[in-house]
């Protein structure tokens, strides 16, 4: 159920990214669509490709905004250093202070396996016939990671053809 | 001394006549071992592409056009990417299914459906990075002559 919401969100979101004329409402639309795809991507269990999804989608769209955006942001510095220094001091040390409370909080490395884990390391041999259990998950448990991974690669081939292509380049002059 | 032929020199020709099958079948054995020891279809793929490139660098880019031109290539890709897909789906359908798995571990053909999908990535990455490092040369070729 909320994966058709989500489909449905991210197809208009596409369609206004595709029809928009304003640049930079085109590319947040375009982000509004990346955001659902990883939205997507969390329903159907695919929490690595998720984190991948989202960090490139958020280099993406750093790049687009500073490519559509013709001059520079402005930015004021003069007479608030003030003002910047006390924030930038009173957000360090938030950040420090919710850092250490949260890494406190951390099991040591390794220490109690997870239930999932667990069942990983006991029955994968006997499941997948794998030895090297990196390949029994990575191929056999999470396989919609690998096959995202796959459609990834795929798509960044022709991309590259697309853009590199001699055929349908059109002279400058 | 002048070179006529394109490519390198003789003995990189002579040397890369020895290597290239040796980097080739070490590929395919990081493919094929994947569930066995650490590899897999990503690394073996992409192994397997540096002997076609070091085959292309020593001997000049026509020896390797004339075996592997892009539309070949390209179709390699699609042809992997769509094995990989069937073999995934069909895990996928039936969870619980994970039929041939031999009974004896530790040997190369005891894991089912894990190495045929290896392969299918292996083909996909091989060929698709081929293409891409054969389509750039060429582009980077074609502005030099634009320029001359």
């Amino acid at each position: 159920m909320e994966l058709h919401i989500i489909l449905i969100f991210m197809i208009f979101a596409a369609i206004m990214a595709v029809e928009i004329k304003d640049l930079i409402s085109s590319v947040i639309a375009l982000s509004a669509a990346g955001l659902g795809l990883c939205l997507a991507f969390l329903i159907l269990k695919a929490p690595n490709l998720a984190i991948t999804q989202l960090v490139v989608e958020i280099l993406c769209v750093i790049v687009l905004i500073r490519g559509t955006i013709n001059k520079d942001l402005p930015l004021v510095k003069d007479g608030r250093w003030l003002f910047n220094t006390i924030a930038t001091l009173f957000s360090l040390a938030v950040l420090l202070l919710f850092s250490y409370l949260a890494l406190k909080e951390l099991p040591n490395f390794g220490a109690p396996l997870m239930r999932v884990s667990q069942e990983y390391i006991s029955t994968g041999l006997e499941k997948t016939g794998s030895p090297n259990l990196v390949t029994a998950v990575a191929l056999n448990f999470r396989g919609y990671d690998a096959l995202a991974e796959a459609a990834i690669i795929f798509t960044a081939i022709i991309g590259t053809l697309a853009i590199a292509r001699k055929i349908g380049k059109k002279d400058e002059e | 001394m002048k070179n006529k032929e394109p490519g390198m020199s003789l003995i990189v020709k002579t040397i890369t006549r020895f290597t290239v099958g040796l980097v080739l079948v070490y590929g395919i054995f990081i493919t094929l071992q994947g569930h066995v020891s650490p590899g897999g279809g990503f690394a073996g793929g992409i192994i397997i592409t540096l002997a076609f490139i070091q085959l292309m660098l020593a001997f000049g880019q026509d020896e390797v056009l004339r075996k592997l031109n892009q539309e070949k290539g390209l179709l390699l890709a699609g042809i992997g990417a769509i094995l990989f897909l069937v073999i995934a789906s069909r895990i996928f359908l039936k969870p619980q299914q994970h039929s041939f798995v031999a009974e004896k571990h530790f040997q190369l053909l005891s894991a089912g459906f894990l190495s045929l999908s290896e392969i299918a990535i292996a083909l996909m990455v091989a060929a698709g990075l081929f293409v891409i490092f054969l389509t750039l040369v060429l582009l980077i070729e074609e502005e030099e002559k634009e320029k001359k």
